[in-house]
């Protein structure tokens, strides 16, 4: 009789224990088992960007993980973005620059830009068009989220100054 | 839904051991960008996933004191165009790593994995033939490497036999007045499967080509190495009309099909053009010159 995997991972900076089959993916867990909605089935194929997630540092697209493959990593998922504190600077920006219209994409594209950032704290509207590339979105035209991730890189400069 | 069993080795002997037992029931797992959702949609069935990141050789990346380069076959493209010494001494590797899938498959997708899965459209596949890389293979039997031209066998068909992993790839040092590229066309800015890729490596010698390799893809079965260009254009001068004779070359040796990203003619005439245009390429950055990078 096949038994489920037990998986000790870090999600949101907490020690997180969960049994899985081998073939789920990592978004199946993370929405199914842990309950953290926020990332996004969309293709279910890594085009679309909607399930992305933090992985020991790189963003990637959750559907294309094992859940296995979450043993011993570092996850980071929107739930942990925002704090007790307040919202992230980009999920300031994203709201002001009307960044976002049905929002299924805005988890993935607030976790990428997030990464874009934390790695180039300046980038130039190419550099955050080919970072992003890789998350789509159907309703705002990116022309609003990119304004936004360059807003966001302006308050997070400035806060830092 | 299908049970299957996972596996994560840590030698490349116990790999080859969990391979060899379980024969064409069992897949390696890699960066699982092709994997995972061939396993999703049936594409594959196999009834044992052996993930093998955790062995030391499949992550290395290194460049030897012969002055060439290892790269295990599980590397993920982030780690090979974020390498100082390969985004010096190899550009054309990152031609290919930086434009395969975006930002979130790139940290995944690895060019032993792009190898294997041995789709005509492998970005990675002619930037390794123009560079003559070798691909070296643990199996139940012992070790063998096969050039990178020899690794496909047909659309997604590969040599790797019974039991055999992919374990790295080689290149060997770049040669002096050496150059090479890699460029795809494709209708969009990213994202996307080439209509036609091309890998040119050439090497320089008082204004003649001494060696030219070039390598296409998505115009065959499996990726092409048109060995009719060295032919032609060894020993001759570089100039634009013998990199015109190349494209020519180029464009006859293609065999296409028509298909949704394009119809023979226009596959075939994109050899064309994408051939001189990379030749050129490889030849400037042979003289020591850059080219943009996408």
């Amino acid at each position: 009789m096949p038994t489920k995997s037990y998986v000790q991972t870090t999600i949101n900076g907490e020690m997180v224990e969960f049994l899985t089959e081998p073939r789920q993916s990592l978004l199946e867990v993370l929405r199914d088992t842990l309950q953290l909605t926020g990332a996004k089935e969309g293709c279910n194929d890594g085009n679309c960007g909607a399930c992305t997630v933090n992985m020991d540092g790189r963003i990637v697209c959750s559907c294309l993980v094992l859940g296995v493959e979450a043993d011993g990593a570092c996850i980071d998922t929107i739930e942990g973005m925002a704090t007790p504190e307040g919202l992230h600077p980009l999920q300031v920006s994203f709201l002001e620059n009307a960044a976002l219209q049905c929002g299924i994409c805005t988890p993935g594209f607030l976790i990428s830009s997030k990464a874009l950032l934390e790695q180039n704290p300046n980038p130039t509207e190419h550099e955050i068009r080919w970072w992003l590339a890789n998350n789509l979105c159907r309703c705002t035209g990116y022309d609003k989220i990119v304004r936004a991730v360059m807003d966001a890189a302006d308050r997070m400069q400035a806060q830092e100054a | 839904m299908k049970w299957i069993d996972f596996a994560r080795p840590h030698t490349v002997e116990e790999a080859v051991g969990l391979l060899t037992e379980r024969g064409d029931r069992a897949r390696p797992l890699a960066g699982g960008t092709d994997l995972i959702v061939q396993l999703r949609t049936g594409g594959h069935d196999p009834d044992h996933v052996v993930d093998i990141k955790k062995i030391p050789e499949l992550n290395e990346l290194s460049v030897c004191s012969d002055g060439g380069l290892t790269m295990g076959a599980a590397v993920p493209c982030h780690r090979i165009y974020n390498d100082a010494d390969v985004a010096s001494q190899y550009p054309a590797v990152v031609d290919a790593a930086s434009i395969i899938g975006g930002t979130q498959i790139q940290g995944r997708a690895s060019f032993g994995g792009n190898l294997c899965n041995a789709v005509p459209s492998a970005d990675t596949i002619p930037a390794m033939i123009a560079l003559g890389a070798c691909a070296n293979i643990a199996g139940p039997n012992g070790n063998r490497c096969v050039q990178i031209e020899d690794f496909c066998t047909g659309v997604r068909e590969n040599v790797l036999g019974p039991g055999e992993l992919l374990v790295s790839i080689s290149f060997p040092a770049p040669a002096a007045n050496s150059g090479a590229r890699y460029q795809r066309f494709i209708p969009r800015n990213e994202m996307d499967i080439a209509v036609v890729g091309v890998g040119a490596g050439v090497t320089l010698n008082d204004g003649c080509f001494e060696s030219v390799r070039v390598s296409l893809a998505a115009v065959a079965p499996t990726p092409l190495f048109v060995t009719e260009i060295n032919d032609e254009l060894a020993g001759k001068e570089v100039n634009d009309e013998n990199i015109a004779k190349a494209g020519e070359i180029a464009r006859d040796a293609a065999k296409p099909i028509t298909d949704m990203r394009g119809t023979i003619e226009y596959r075939k005439h994109l050899c064309d053009v994408m051939t001189r245009r990379v030749i050129n390429d490889a030849v400037t950055r042979a003289r020591g010159g850059q080219v943009d990078a996408h």
